[in-house]
């Protein structure tokens, strides 16, 4: 529960050149799986890959903005916090990343 | 700081640009809306509800208080404008209320006509136009009897049914003989006028007022022959007169309304103009669905995205009256140039009347059933050449091969659980409940809030049409030009001309190129550039990989639980002993749940994983399969029947000639799934009338068929023409689908395509022209030579490898997870 414990927590995944730009990759984890994606800012972000209306593998979407559509039924979801983009309601979970050099890092 | 945007007149024209500005941006203005009536912005076309009980004035309110606060905008309600100071950039309120401005808009509506006859001034006499005039209906109507009702057009109908629903016995009073003579020709209004006495209305018609009489109050009204009538309440509803005296004042130039460009500035290019006090290209207008499209492009040019033009609008009616339809829409009326085509049906109150000239429709009236009065306003505005459904259209869109829905389309008759978009679930009930609640307006934001015909699109007529009727009025019709989405005021053959004419080669080139309102698009409009690049240059434009629809960018169906399908290719419906090995080899390997014959004439396997995927395709490809592209917008397949070969009525090899189509056309993108099929004499074993493009082998040759297709509407295809060899097939079938690669929009079959252009368009192009015709196939076989890669043998070896692997894997272990 410390707060320091927290800190620690960071999990490198990969470059920043290893996701496409305006695309995303997708970190598989014994908790289900995690899409990264990266902006044509080469920002990266990590949602968790299931979008809040039916579960669609929002990895497979397409990028634009700060926004990613749902490949099923084309929801648009805010990449910062997992938000759906009005007038959709719902949200997936967000994780904080790092980017230390072209190295990234998860905290999950 | 932000410039100043002041706003007169808190109605629908103005606040819907401030609406469409907020949207753009909501930086770039201080706004400030000055508004004479005491309420936020209510829906004006609903007073009529309002009237007869039907709907509360809440209900009708579209921007209340807290609107304003939430989007920053100061409103002064109930303070009325009385002087523009053009040289010190001021407005100055009846109160005293001042303020200053950069830009203003003027956006005062229209002011109802009084007739000058003694009288006019009497108490009980009243307009109809704001709610201040329908309390004052409703008022009068608790305690008094008689009303008239001067003007036997819209306006007045709907006052007189919402007075006559208030329990008033109501008398219109109309100068002409017939009633709505703006909008309908006589056998229409005849109809209407029977249906309204039916239900209680009087009428006095060829009668001219001549007084109004009472002493305090009104008591009678007078007419030129000297009879006279009772009357307790007398609505004035006789037209309408932008109001421009304002502006006027100030020096603004005014002809009949505020004279405004295109881009609805005035003279002065500080001050712009929108809604009914605007005189656009000599035009006026009395409806909302020209203030909207002005609405957008003013809006646009407050925010210096300044390329739209305002061009104009033609404009259709209905009436508001619960439980009459009607509908008309342009030059009603016609002359010795056009001709008629009129279905009458007395006994069932059916009348349709289309006005038509060099084949295109000038103008429509309907009565009784209005169904299809969308449909032919959109094929007045798209100036459609009618020719090939001339004979059947007056019997509506169903009889054109539209019969998904068949007698669904009575909209009013459907009950609240109907499902009306197949594609999302949505029923009739949802959507109703969604414009009432969320109070929409348009078909995209039926679309936003419901989904409803946002996906095969097969529903919007139906989606329209509950818009019409619930909503009433005309206002729900989509804008003429649609831009291609909300990242462009471009239409998509606007986009697609400036693709070729500035070379523009690469999805982010258009973008830049055509200033994008948004950094990179979005899914919608991304797609279909990166379409229409590929199209318009084959061999030197770029596909752009993350502009495609996942399922193009991995070669895969995606199924509805992130699973994939894989169905290679058969040519032309045929397969061998290897093949088919080759299947069973990979259904038992990857463990396929279900191993399906798709109607396609081919063996689809689901449920693969995407990391699956190259060596699954490396395993057909060895086996010589390619790609099926059952997952693109592209070629899908050649069906085919045994033909000649085998079957005792085959007139020719239609098997040959399905592989031979097939092995010319595969890996051909277009901007919808493609189709084909071939069969081997007329009774068309393989439904060759039902696809994109088919042939049916008769014993002189092959009989041509385009347009068709099965699917949520079946539409059986159109008869193209004759020819005697395979060669001549090939070379027509290059030519259609090249035609129809370069023309149709993004996501637009060839049925929707045809429907939209008409047939004798496309047989000019391809049957009567035939140096076109060769030129369409020449430049169809010189793209594929760039197409035909299959893609999965590209991925078995390695290309897009990112695609299909993690890049990490990592265990979080509960513990940390829940730490
Ligand atoms: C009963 C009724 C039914 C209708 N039905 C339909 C229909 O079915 N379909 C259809 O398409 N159209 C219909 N219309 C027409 C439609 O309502 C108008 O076309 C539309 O409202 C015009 O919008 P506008 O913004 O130009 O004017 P308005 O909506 O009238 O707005 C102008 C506003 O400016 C205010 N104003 C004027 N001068 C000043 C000033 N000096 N200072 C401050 N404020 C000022 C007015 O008080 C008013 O609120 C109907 C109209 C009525 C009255
Ligand atoms: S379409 Fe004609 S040739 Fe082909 S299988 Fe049917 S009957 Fe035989
Ligand atoms: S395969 Fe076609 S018909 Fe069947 S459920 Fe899917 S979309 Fe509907
Ligand atoms: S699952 Fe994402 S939009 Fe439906």
């Amino acid at each position: 529960m410390s707060a320091v414990k927290q800190e620690a927590n960071w999990i490198e995944v990969g470059q920043v050149e290893d996701v496409p730009r305006l695309g995303a990759r997708v970190i598989k984890t014994d908790d289900g799986n995690i899409g990264l994606f990266r902006t044509a800012e080469d920002e990266i972000f990590a949602l968790r890959d299931e979008c809040p209306h039916k579960k669609g593998p929002l990895s497979q979407g397409i990028v634009h903005g700060k926004k990613v559509t749902c490949p099923l039924h084309n929801w648009n979801i805010q990449l910062d916090s997992g938000e759906a983009v009005a007038p959709d309601e719902g949200c997936t979970a967000s994780f904080p990343i790092k980017i230390e050099g072209t190295t990234i890092y998860i905290a999950i | 700081m932000a410039e100043k945007l002041v706003v007169i007149g808190n109605g629908m024209a103005g606040i819907r640009t401030v609406e469409e500005l907020l949207k753009i941006d909501p930086l770039v203005f201080d706004i400030t809306v000055f508004g004479a009536e005491p309420y936020g912005n209510y829906n004006r076309i609903m007073l009529s509800p309002v009237l007869t009980g039907e709907k509360e004035f809440e209900e009708i309110v579209t921007h209340n208080d807290q609107w304003y606060v939430d989007n920053a905008v100061s409103l002064y309600k109930g303070k009325e404008i009385i002087e523009i100071d053009r040289v010190n950039r001021k407005v100055i309120a009846s109160d005293g209320t001042q303020a200053e401005y950069d830009r203003l808009l003027i956006a005062t509506g229209s002011n109802p006509f009084v007739i000058p006859v003694p009288g006019n001034d009497l108490e009980g006499v009243v307009t109809f136009r704001d709610m201040h005039d329908v309390n004052t209906m409703m008022d009068v109507a608790k305690t008094q009897k008689h009303a008239v009702v001067i003007g036997g057009g819209l306006l007045g109908l709907e006052a007189a049914n919402g007075l006559m629903q208030q329990g008033m016995s109501v008398t219109v009073v109309h100068l002409m003989e017939t009633l709505m003579e703006r909008q309908l020709d006589e056998a229409a209004a005849n109809m209407l006028r029977t249906s309204l006495e039916e239900r209680g209305l009087n009428f006095l018609m060829a009668a001219q007022t001549e007084a109004i009489i009472g002493k305090d109050r009104v008591e009678k009204v007078r007419f030129k022959d000297g009879t006279e009538i009772y009357a307790d309440l007398v609505v004035m509803a006789v037209g309408i007169r932008p109001n421009m005296e304002l502006a006027k004042k100030a020096g603004i130039h005014c002809e009949r309304g505020i004279v405004v460009s295109d881009t609805l500035q005035t003279f002065d290019p500080r001050v712009y103009a929108v809604g009914e006090c605007v005189q656009h290209r000599g035009m006026t207008y009395g409806l909302v669905a020209p203030l909207f499209e002005m609405a957008k492009v003013c809006a646009n040019h407050l925010a210096k995205h300044g390329i739209g033009r305002y061009e104009g609008s033609v404009t259709s009616t209905k009436l508001k009256v619960t439980g009459i339809d009607l509908f008309s829409a342009g030059d009603f009326v016609g002359d010795e140039t056009t001709d008629e085509l009129v279905f009458q049906d007395k006994a069932s109150g059916v009348y349709r009347k289309l006005v038509v000239k060099d084949n295109k429709i000038q103008g429509a009236v309907m009565y009784g059933d209005t169904i299809d009065g969308t449909w032919y306003f959109d094929l007045l505005r798209d100036e459609t050449d009618i020719s090939d459904m001339r004979k059947n259209i007056l019997f509506g869109q169903a009889h054109l091969g539209d019969s998904g829905h068949g007698e669904e389309n009575r909209i009013a008759a459907m009950s609240d659980s109907a499902e009306i978009c197949g594609c999302n679930g949505v029923c009739k009930g949802d959507i109703v409940k969604a414009i009432n609640d969320k109070k929409l307006y348009t078909l995209e934001d039926v679309r936003a809030h419901t989904k409803a015909s946002s996906s095969c699109g097969s529903c919007t007529g139906l989606v329209e049409a509950i818009l019409a009727t619930t909503v009433g009025g005309d206002y729900s019709t989509a804008p003429h030009l649609k831009p291609m989405c909300g990242c462009t005021e471009m239409t998509h053959d606007e986009v697609r001309a400036a693709i070729t004419n500035k070379e523009l080669k690469t999805v982010r080139d258009v973008m830049t190129g055509l200033e994008w309102k948004t950094p990179d698009g979005c899914a919608k409009c991304r797609t279909s550039l990166n379409y229409y690049v590929v199209c318009a240059w084959p061999k030197e434009g770029l596909d752009d990989y993350q502009s495609r629809f996942i399922n193009e960018r991995v070669h895969a169906n995606i199924q509805k639980d992130g699973t994939y399908s894989v169905i290679p290719r058969m040519w032309g419906g045929g397969t061998s002993p290897k093949e088919l090995r080759a299947i069973a080899d990979v259904a038992e390997e990857y463990g396929v749940e279900t191993v399906h014959v798709t109607g396609g004439q081919r063996i689809g396997l689901y449920g693969l994983k995407k990391e699956d995927l190259p060596t699954i395709w490396k395993k057909f490809s060895d086996a010589g399969m390619v790609s099926g592209h059952a997952y693109g917008k592209a070629l899908r397949t050649v069906k085919t029947c045994v033909g000649k070969e085998w079957c005792r009525f085959g007139t020719q090899d239609s098997t040959h000639l399905g592989v031979e189509l097939e092995k010319m056309t595969w890996g051909s993108w277009t901007p919808h799934k493609f189709k084909m099929a071939a069969s081997g004499c007329p009774r068309n074993c393989a439904e060759a009338t039902i696809k994109d493009f088919g042939v049916v082998c008769v014993d002189s040759g092959y009989e041509l068929h385009v347009g068709g297709n099965g699917g949520v509407k079946v539409r059986a295809t159109d008869f193209l023409c004759n020819v005697k060899t395979e060669d001549e097939v090939l070379e027509y079938a290059a030519a259609f689908m090249q035609l129809y690669r370069q023309e149709a929009h993004y996501l637009e079959r060839t049925a929707p395509w045809l429907e939209r252009v008409g047939l004798t368009y496309v047989k000019e192009q391809i049957v009567e022209n035939e140096e076109y015709r060769k030129e369409l196939a020449e430049l169809f076989r010189e793209s594929q030579k760039y197409m035909q890669d299959d893609p999965w043998a590209e991925r078995a070896n390695g290309t897009d490898k990112h695609e299909f692997e993690p890049i990490a894997t990592i265990t979080i272990g509960k513990t940390t997870a829940t730490a």
